[in-house]
């Protein structure tokens, strides 16, 4: 076998951080650390993304999942503080068929993934990534009405969740 | 380099573990959690995907900015419903609240 | 060796660096790896250790704005004083209170000071020095300082006090919100510059983007004040009602790193207003002696950071309900009406005017637009004082 080159012992090693944290986030009890681990997580998944010369998708990962959507949740969990405070079991009954079924998936799709002969070199890159996302993202033959249907769609969760948690005026 | 098929065994891999949570947890804040993983890893095939396909095409980067804009409304609209579930039942807890099933 | 260039003498060492590190026999890219740490060392310390100079600067201008004189027993004209701070702190008890998550404790304040030192990397302070000059440069600063919402929320949890509890859900609905002005003000100048990449923004910078962009860059620093969560928008620390925020409970160096984090954030902004709308490293003869462009800009960013300063000592607190109704009634919507007006004045221009031309058309638009938010302001003001009064009276 060839020597690993350091790309790859960078991703093996921020590989195994990542899924170690995962693995916290699934089953540690107190669910302000999960999410912290949760942060560390997507954290991991940005340097990913470095790796695989997205650096947008990466930093747009970090102000995204991390500036907003960990911090939703890190409010929520507070919000939602007295309910949390036992610490007893936080896996319900079926938790042995979840494993189950999460490990026989991880094993179907790794065998099928090992398996088939994938492009062994990534291709190359051509110019900004970046400009031809934005391009791409405002091109009529491109992927223009995707994006504008995502921002109507965002419109429409943001009112809605404002909606929701608004305190009830309506009686109880 | 690295081998695509190790992006996406890992990407398979946070994909498995969000499907535990989602499945095994009784937290819905915590279910959540699981959902955003599992949105994660299928961020993580496209962007695997589209370095290792055709770079000059722009898709699998443009298809994870879509997935990014779902995952923040889902998560917006998820913990807005549970935070007004908390208000009126006191609880988190995915199987208290049953007001639809018998 | 490679020759020492006065004009250029930063890079001038870092290739020296190099060069003796190889004479050690070391691989090239082990060369390049230690070359980036050590350099990365010395901008960290650099950034680290200007809070020494600017707290004393920030004392001392405070004092004269209310008339009193500021630090003055400790060295030529109070100095030292920073230092004798500092030696405070260090011995004074470090305690974590009973109750306290430990780990999640001390990570906070690690991690706001890593949030805003990790901006710097992108910062250019010379068209030959820039840390990283990262295609999505702009992005990347925001990015990083959103770490520090986290940061602030893990110390007030972890405190295991309703006070510093109190103050991490303030500094939430505070930093979050105002995090949306503020990159859409950033997108105006990386839309006229056409990239995110900081240098490039510099060097699309022949007439300064604040000509093209005054209100883009007005909201730009008023929202960057209330993230750093300074005066008027100090709410997360207000002592008057949550006693001192998510650090209530941090003794000595801790605290000391917290405050650390604000007087380097406070820095950093006033450093990217700099580079994004007053040139950056931009001045006569910048191009030819880097050198001279670092001193422009840390010109440019001490005259901004002291504009802050006089904002900080002569405006008073706002209200939490003030504060979320200047963003998203005020600040929100107008930095969205900066965006599409920019975009449209940008294109209607012809495509062979020249800069100059170019700016002041976008000038004139932007005045424009202050205009009629002004007139709309007035006329909500007077309905609002209108609608007082006849509760004053009925009441």
């Amino acid at each position: 076998m060839e020597a690993v080159s350091a790309a790859q012992i960078i991703f093996i090693v921020v590989a195994l951080l990542t899924v170690a944290t995962t693995f916290l986030v699934v089953t540690v009890r107190n669910l302000i650390h999960a999410a912290l681990w949760l942060v560390a997580t997507l954290f991991g998944i940005a340097v990913i993304f470095v790796l695989l010369d997205a650096g947008f998708m990466a930093t747009v990962q970090i102000v995204l999942y991390i500036g907003a959507i960990a911090i939703l949740i890190v409010f929520a969990v507070m919000l939602t503080r007295r309910v949390m405070q036992d610490v007893g079991p936080q896996s319900n009954e079926n938790w042995w068929l979840g494993t189950i079924v999460a490990a026989v998936f991880f094993a179907a799709i790794s065998t099928l993934l090992w398996s088939i002969r994938w492009p062994a070199l990534p291709g190359a890159v051509v110019g900004d990534t970046v400009l031809a996302l934005g391009r791409s993202l405002v091109d009529p033959n491109q992927y223009v009405i995707p994006f504008e249907v995502a921002s109507v769609m965002l419109i429409i969760a943001l009112i809605g969740s404002i909606t929701l948690a608004l305190p009830g005026k309506q009686s109880e | 380099m690295v081998p695509l098929s190790w992006y996406l065994t890992f990407a398979a891999a946070l994909f498995a573990l969000g499907l535990y949570a989602v499945l095994a947890r009784k937290n819905a804040v915590a279910i959540l959690m699981g959902v955003e993983i599992m949105l994660n890893a299928v961020i993580v095939n496209l962007v695997a995907f589209w370095r290792y396909g055709n770079p000059s095409d722009i898709a699998g980067q443009a298809f994870a900015v879509i997935v990014f804009a779902v995952a923040a409304a889902e998560a917006a609209v998820g913990l807005a419903l549970i935070i007004s579930i908390y208000r009126r039942r006191e609880t988190v807890m995915a199987e208290q609240i049953d007001l639809m099933k018998w | 060796m490679p020759e020492l260039k006065i004009g250029d003498l930063l890079v001038s060492l870092y290739d020296i660096l190099g060069w003796s590190l190889s004479l050690l026999g070391l691989h090239s890219s082990a060369v390049s790896v230690l070359q980036k740490i050590v350099s990365g060392f010395v901008l960290a310390n650099f950034v680290m250790l200007t809070p020494i100079f600017t707290i004393w600067v920030e004392r001392k201008v405070a004092g004269r704005f209310q008339d009193r004189l500021g630090p003055n027993r400790v060295g030529p004209f109070g100095l030292f004083q920073s230092f004798a701070d500092i030696v405070k702190l260090v011995i004074k008890e470090d305690i974590t209170p009973a109750g306290a998550d430990k780990v999640v404790f001390n990570i906070g304040p690690v991690l706001a000071v890593m949030s805003v030192v990790g901006i710097w990397a992108v910062i250019p302070f010379a068209s030959t020095m820039v840390g990283t000059d990262m295609n999505v440069g702009i992005l990347y600063s925001v990015a990083v300082g959103a770490i520090g919402t986290l940061a602030i929320m893990m110390g007030g949890w972890a405190s295991n006090n309703k006070y510093a509890l109190l103050g991490a859900f303030r500094t939430v609905s505070q930093l979050v919100s105002y995090e949306v002005p503020m990159i859409i003000a950033l997108l105006v100048p990386t839309m006229l510059a056409g990239s995110m990449r900081m240098n490039a923004i510099v060097a699309e910078q022949q007439v300064w983007f604040v000509v093209a962009a005054p209100l883009a860059m007005l909201i730009f620093l008023i929202s960057s004040i209330a993230e750093v969560g300074r005066a008027p928008f100090d709410l997360l620390e207000a002592e008057s009602e949550i006693v001192a925020g998510f650090h209530v409970e941090y003794t000595g160096m801790k605290f000391g790193v917290w405050m650390l984090a604000e007087f380097v954030h406070a820095f950093t902004i006033s450093a990217l207003a700099a580079v994004v709308f007053f040139g950056g490293w931009r001045g006569p003869l910048a191009e030819q002696y880097p050198l001279l462009g670092v001193v422009y800009f840390l010109i440019k960013t001490y005259i901004i950071y002291l504009f802050l300063l006089w904002i900080r000592v002569t405006l008073p607190r706002v209200r939490i309900d003030q504060m979320n109704n200047l963003n998203w009634k005020f600040l929100v919507p107008l930095s969205l009406a900066v965006l599409v007006v920019t975009a449209l004045v940008d294109k209607a221009v012809p495509v062979g005017a020249s800069l100059g031309v170019r700016s002041l058309v976008l000038f004139l638009a932007n005045v424009a637009l202050i205009l009629v938010s002004i007139s709309l302001l007035a006329g909500f003001s007077r309905k609002l004082q209108a609608s007082e009064n006849i509760s004053v009276d009925s009441g």
